[in-house]
């Protein structure tokens, strides 16, 4: 069993308290958090350092305007930060930060990590649409029951990864009955303990709850094997590829939001990927035609290849694309099946290494045909 | 897809320089027998060969890939080998999860000492990818 705390306020608003708490006491210098920008359904992430600034923080609102683990890896990109801060970041969020970490792109020190069991978000289109709030009631509904909301990003209803690895603290959501009356966090870290040693509430000893969350993982997984099927169908050979990716106009923001894309300049926006006159003339030549711009397929297969092995399933990638690939679904299957030969979960543990930069001395020799 | 019997694959070979490339050349100098359907590049090593690279080769209309470098545990660099193993299983995974033809991709590890080895590899390649017939990219304009 692990050490809980359990305040008797909405698990939202016992959250807000409790970081509110930990800034007043001075545990943590700041707070990062999703806050409302108005009542329609905007929000952000934003870093907060005084409490009266929390009132319209909203630590668990389902929608994900940038994946966290790029935004706290820009506060500790030189190590660790100056000042202890609190991030309350969902567990897909966590497993990028700690894929950048793994990649010296940021460091977990002086960060104390709040995450909860995840019910998913909505893709950002419906903030244009001003529709969310209308649809909040209903999704906490679900999220309380334990049930599969509609209408989530595709990577969502398809994500089997919902609970984090690594938080020093986990609020419980999913399948938890009573939301609205009571705020369990479970401390999963000394750390975590520490920063709730001196919280009003009741201390207990509580687990996630593994028979909802097993009913939860077989829903979602039902969700995934038919997403994944779905996409089987259409991933046949080349033309397969075209017809998915033709439409691909070539605007790089699926990269650009990718939290396991960091490089500063990618590849495929150097001049190596450029196409010049003389090669125009030479693929024409040959080909006899020439899409323009050219490098689609190759631009998505290099991605794969790139960061498959620490796709984390967020499904920004989907979220930006203007033409709407089915961009989270082909890379999660991929990148899973990457993952997979090498029983590797991405952010799941800090120590772990990447497996493209490690290796076994025996291992996969039948590769060598 | 072509499959007639004067279909001369061109297969794209990138050959470690301490063992591999060794290896093409004493297929040479033995006189051993092996098609002209290899096209060898000389790399440092196979860890050399970026995964891109292999991509935009079979993109731009190659009919095989062959990486080839030291056996494992006789790296040049001591374990550049290793990586591209991994790297190779990756590669292959992002192949055939594209509904690709992975068989168009080959790793061996052929030292300088073996001569035969790199022509028999050659050949049952070769012999492979004619079975599998040209690659569809070579002609494609929507890429």
């Amino acid at each position: 069993m692990t050490k809980a705390l359990k305040l008797t306020k909405n698990t939202e608003q016992g959250v807000r308290e409790f970081v509110k708490f930990l800034l007043e006491k001075g545990n943590v210098k700041g707070v990062f958090t999703l806050k409302k920008i108005n009542q329609k359904g905007s929000v952000a992430y934003s870093l907060i350092t005084t409490s009266d600034e929390l009132n319209d923080a909203v630590p668990f609102y389902p929608l994900m305007p940038t994946n966290a683990g790029t935004l706290l890896s820009r506060f500790t990109l030189n190590g660790s930060t100056t000042e202890p801060i609190v991030a309350i970041v969902k567990p897909c969020e966590l497993r990028a930060f700690i894929e950048l970490i793994k990649r010296e792109q940021g460091s977990l020190e002086n960060i104390y990590i709040i995450s909860s069991t995840c019910g998913g978000v909505y893709p950002l289109k419906i903030v244009a649409e001003e529709t969310i709030e209308k649809n909040l009631s209903q999704y906490w509904d679900a999220v309380k029951k334990g049930e599969m909301n509609e209408n989530l990003r595709p990577a969502c209803t398809g994500c089997t990864e919902f609970t984090p690895y690594t938080a020093d603290i986990t609020v419980d959501l999913i399948g938890h009955n009573n939301l609205d009356k009571e705020c369990v966090l479970i401390l999963n870290t000394k750390k975590g303990e520490e920063l709730a040693k001196e919280m009003k509430g009741e201390f207990l000893e509580r687990e996630l709850d593994k028979e909802t969350l097993k009913k939860f993982y077989d829903k979602r997984d039902a969700a995934k094997k038919k997403l994944f099927n779905e996409i089987n169908t259409k991933m046949k050979g080349l033309d397969g590829l075209i017809e998915i990716f033709g439409r691909c106009i070539g605007c790089h923001g699926c990269s650009t939001v990718c939290p396991i894309c960091y490089c500063k300049l990618c590849e495929f926006d150097s001049s190596d990927s450029e196409y010049k006159p003389s090669t125009y003339e030479s693929e024409l030549k040959r080909r006899g035609g020439l899409k323009v711009p050219p490098g689609t397929i190759y631009y998505h297969l290099g991605r794969l290849a790139h960061m498959g092995i620490s796709c984390v399933g967020c499904g920004s990638c989907e979220d930006v694309c203007p033409v709407d690939i089915p961009l989270s679904i082909i890379f999660k299957k991929v990148g899973e099946s990457i993952q997979q030969i090498f029983e590797y979960i991405p952010g799941k543990n800090i120590e772990e290494k990447i497996p493209l930069l490690t290796y076994e001395e025996e291992e996969f020799t039948e590769i060598e045909e | 897809m072509k499959k007639d019997e004067t279909f001369m694959p061109k297969i794209l070979a990138f050959l470690c320089n301490w063992c591999s490339y060794a290896g093409a050349d004493l297929a040479g100098t033995s006189r051993s027998q092996y098609p002209s359907s290899i096209l060898p590049i000389r790399v440092m090593c196979s860890s050399r060969v970026d995964p891109l690279l292999i991509l935009r080769a079979f993109l731009n209309g190659a009919d095989g890939v062959l990486v080839a470098g030291c056996h494992p545990g006789d790296c040049h660099y001591q374990e550049g080998n290793y990586y591209t193993r991994r790297r190779f299983m990756m590669l292959k995974k992002v192949i055939e999860g594209c509904g690709l033809e992975s068989d168009r991709l080959r790793l061996s590890w052929v030292s300088a000492s073996e001569g035969s080895k790199y022509a028999r590899v050659a050949t049952e390649f070769t012999k492979k990818i004619k079975e599998l017939g040209e690659n569809s990219a070579k002609n494609e304009i929507f890429l």
